[in-house]
């Protein structure tokens, strides 16, 4: 083995922060803007962490998950997705679909990290949660599951993004399995926390869990185009063959996971009408309170539209994918509200026939849910745009910064090291295993 | 249609040619009363299957798996609404005014009933099989291992309010001034461990509507107004398979009074089987 010296920033494709000062001032502006939101957004959490967040909330004791919930859902969806999409390329060594691998994985982990910003404004007691789930763990629970999946999770994830900085394809591939092994339990557990609650028909059932995993991949799909084909925009140079190749076969990977979202979307309209308890929830999508979330929103914004446009698209016209996949993420985020704040719609009672619990519930997020939300979202955001500096549009090394004895694989984009003696196919085999 | 004094273990097997189609009746009648299938399930199968054996179809013998084994029967018939238990629940376990441990319903009926209005008290119903119990991810929540209660262990929640979701009775709020989950205790911490028997909600009730007691005793007025023959006995949400300890019949202001004289009802007794 004759590695050639080099240091780790440009090993890593690390730009340092001098990246982001040389960026224009329209990105600078953005990143100001985002970074403003998130401290307001932070200042609206923690005043309703001082004040009580019963003053400030619109949950109530019968919709006692809301938008938090929601929103931390949305990030955490978006993130297994993005490991799924991730795992195609480096993991199972689908070469088309490596060069995105690097920027998944970052914003896998940045959405994960947004996700927990967000739902440590809605556990009223989130330090108890470090001692007593190690101390006084409920294996029955699914709450304690999701707890203990996603630390773990979490934890692989950073390794393999470690790894993959790192250039040591073999770890982070195990890393990265582990990661996808993890998060998927770890996600379908979260439709399991629904799924579970059996006095909630609307959840109830093996439905949930299974749609989470199917529903994470398109989210995964549709925000790695989005996050791509932006990046590309700030860095053009980053949309090389190997990319447009990669682009075009994760609009083809995100076509696909629509139509399965589409056909579960059907499927639970159609069961849930003839079912007792999620008729009346239905019958709020189809033309009552929620008619224009699911409608609008859910199913054209989050199915129709980013279908047809991304068959249009062909994986070829960047700036249609980019502003699709953009609105697409805005109705996947109704999505996941029309799973949460409905689920909860029926009074446990309805069924008695009394008349405190005659009619559905509902439920308005206050301003504080509403800045909180916002305050991970911008994180997000703003780790987006810091980390395509900061990274180099998460691409490796420019040719000319290729150090002696590598070259750049033409399959995922990294950097590879030749041994002695050894060809770039030779290299290029040995990396990515006999795939 | 109810049987008087009928001395069952007395009378002789007299074959069922000399059986009219009436007697037949009212038989089925007692029979279906017991095994609760009125209520749309069997009301001792609704109760916890530890320790059953099964007598015959469709009536299961139990064995209550705590002792005492705490339990409510609410006679919704008899209950005006006056709200006394919701406030001796507030004052005896400081429930602050925006939340509650117990309320009461109302249900209206339409048509023939011989009642327009009923009045339907609700608490925590102290299940066996506690949906809240399985949810929660620290065990803050748990079942009394001695009396069956479903306790908070105050310190250990984290506020994820996923054991309010998980209870299918909203039984349960977010206490701000005790940092947890607040719910019946069934009085625990406030009465019945410093020697009271009743509990508040109970003891505070004008019309008796509430009673409280031990139903793995026999002697106890609960279990002999769960087991008797003549009244149907049902719970709330049978569905959820929760296996709830509140149980709930029509009932009259007389209904204790003659199971303790023994004059109207008989019970069910598994030991004479």
């Amino acid at each position: 083995m004759s590695e050639v010296e080099i240091s780790i920033s440009e090993k890593w494709g690390y730009n340092g922060l001098a990246a982001i000062k040389e960026a224009s001032t329209a990105y600078k502006m953005a990143m100001g803007f985002f970074a403003l939101l998130f401290l307001v957004g932070l200042a609206f959490g923690l005043h309703g962490f001082f004040v009580g967040y019963r003053h400030v909330y619109g949950v109530t004791r019968e919709i006692a998950w809301g938008l938090l919930i929601s929103t931390y859902i949305f990030c955490v969806v978006t993130s297994t997705g993005l490991c799924i999409v991730s795992s195609f390329g480096h993991v199972f060594g689908n070469v088309a679909f490596m060069p995105i691998a690097k920027r998944a994985v970052f914003m896998s982990i940045v959405f994960l990290v947004g996700g927990f910003c967000i739902i440590f404004f809605d556990l009223e007691n989130p330090f108890r949660l470090f001692i007593w789930n190690v101390v006084s763990p409920n294996l029955r629970s699914n709450m304690w599951w999701m707890g203990t999946l996603y630390g773990a999770y979490m934890v692989f994830m950073m390794l393999e993004y470690y790894c993959l900085l790192n250039q040591n394809h073999s770890v982070s591939r195990i890393m990265g399995f582990l990661g996808l092994a993890v998060g998927i339990a770890a996600h379908s557990n979260l439709g399991g926390i629904f799924g579970m609650l059996h006095g909630r028909p609307f959840w109830y059932g093996p439905y949930l869990p299974i749609y989470f995993i199917f529903s994470a991949a398109m989210s995964g799909g549709c925000a790695i185009l989005f996050f791509t084909t932006l990046g590309a925009r700030f860095n053009p140079e980053v949309m090389n063959e190997t990319m447009q190749r990669a682009v075009k076969a994760i609009t083809l990977l995100t076509i696909y996971f629509i139509v399965v979202i589409m056909f579960f979307t059907l499927w639970k309209i159609i069961t849930g009408l003839v079912s007792e308890g999620k008729a009346p929830v239905i019958e709020s999508f189809l033309y009552g309170k929620y008619a224009v979330n699911f409608w609008f929103f859910e199913v054209f914004l989050g199915m129709i539209l980013p279908l047809a446009l991304l068959i249009i698209s062909k994986g070829r016209k960047y700036n249609l994918i980019m502003w699709v996949t953009g609105i697409q993420m805005i109705g996947i985020f109704f999505m996941r509200y029309d799973i949460v704040i409905p689920g909860q719609m029926v009074p446990v009672y309805h069924s008695l026939g009394v008349v405190e619990a005659s009619h559905l519930l509902s439920y308005t997020p206050s301003w504080h849910e509403i800045m909180i939300s916002i305050y991970g979202v911008s994180f997000v955001a703003l780790l987006y745009l810091a980390g395509e500096r900061l990274f180099n549009s998460h691409q490796l090394q420019k040719h000319e910064i290729v150090p002696e004895g590598a070259y750049v694989c033409p399959g995922c984009g990294a950097i590879h090291y030749m041994k002695e003696g050894e060809t770039i196919e030779e290299a290029m085999k040995r990396h990515h295993g006999g795939w | 249609m109810r049987i008087h004094g009928i001395k069952f273990d007395d009378t002789k097997n007299e074959g069922t040619g000399s059986v009219t189609k009436m007697e037949r009746r009212k038989f089925l009648k007692m029979g279906f009363a017991i095994a609760g299938v009125f209520a749309g399930g069997k009301i001792l199968g609704l109760t916890s299957i530890v320790g059953s054996a099964r007598a015959s179809d469709g009536i299961e013998v139990e064995a209550y798996p705590y002792s005492p084994h705490y339990s409510m029967v609410v006679r919704q018939a008899i209950c005006i609404d006056c709200e006394r238990c919701v406030d001796a629940c507030k004052k005896t376990n400081h429930v602050p005014d925006y939340g509650y441990r117990t309320r009461i319903l109302t249900k209206k009926y339409e048509g023939k009933w011989d009642k327009a209005v009923e009045f339907i008290p609700v608490l925590c119903n102290h299940c066996n099989n506690p949906p809240c119990v399985r949810g929660c991810p620290t065990k803050a929540t748990y079942k009394d291992p001695i009396t069956g209660i479903v306790r908070m262990n105050s310190k250990k929640c984290i506020g994820c309010k996923t054991c309010i979701l998980a209870c299918p009775y909203d039984a349960r709020y977010f206490c701000e001034e005790k940092r947890a989950i607040d719910k019946c205790d069934f009085c625990w911490d406030e009465r019945l461990s410093k020697g009271e028997k009743l509990t508040a909600c109970a003891a505070a009730c004008p019309t008796g509507a509430r009673t409280f007691g031990n139903i793995a005793d026999p002697d106890d007025i609960v279990y002999k107004l769960v087991h008797q023959a003549e009244e149907v006995v049902w719970v709330l949400r049978p569905e959820d398979n929760t296996k709830p300890n509140v149980f709930y019949m029509k009932g009259t202001i007389g209904s204790v009074e003659r199971i303790l004289k023994g004059t109207k009802y008989r019970y069910f007794d598994p030991t004479k089987i």
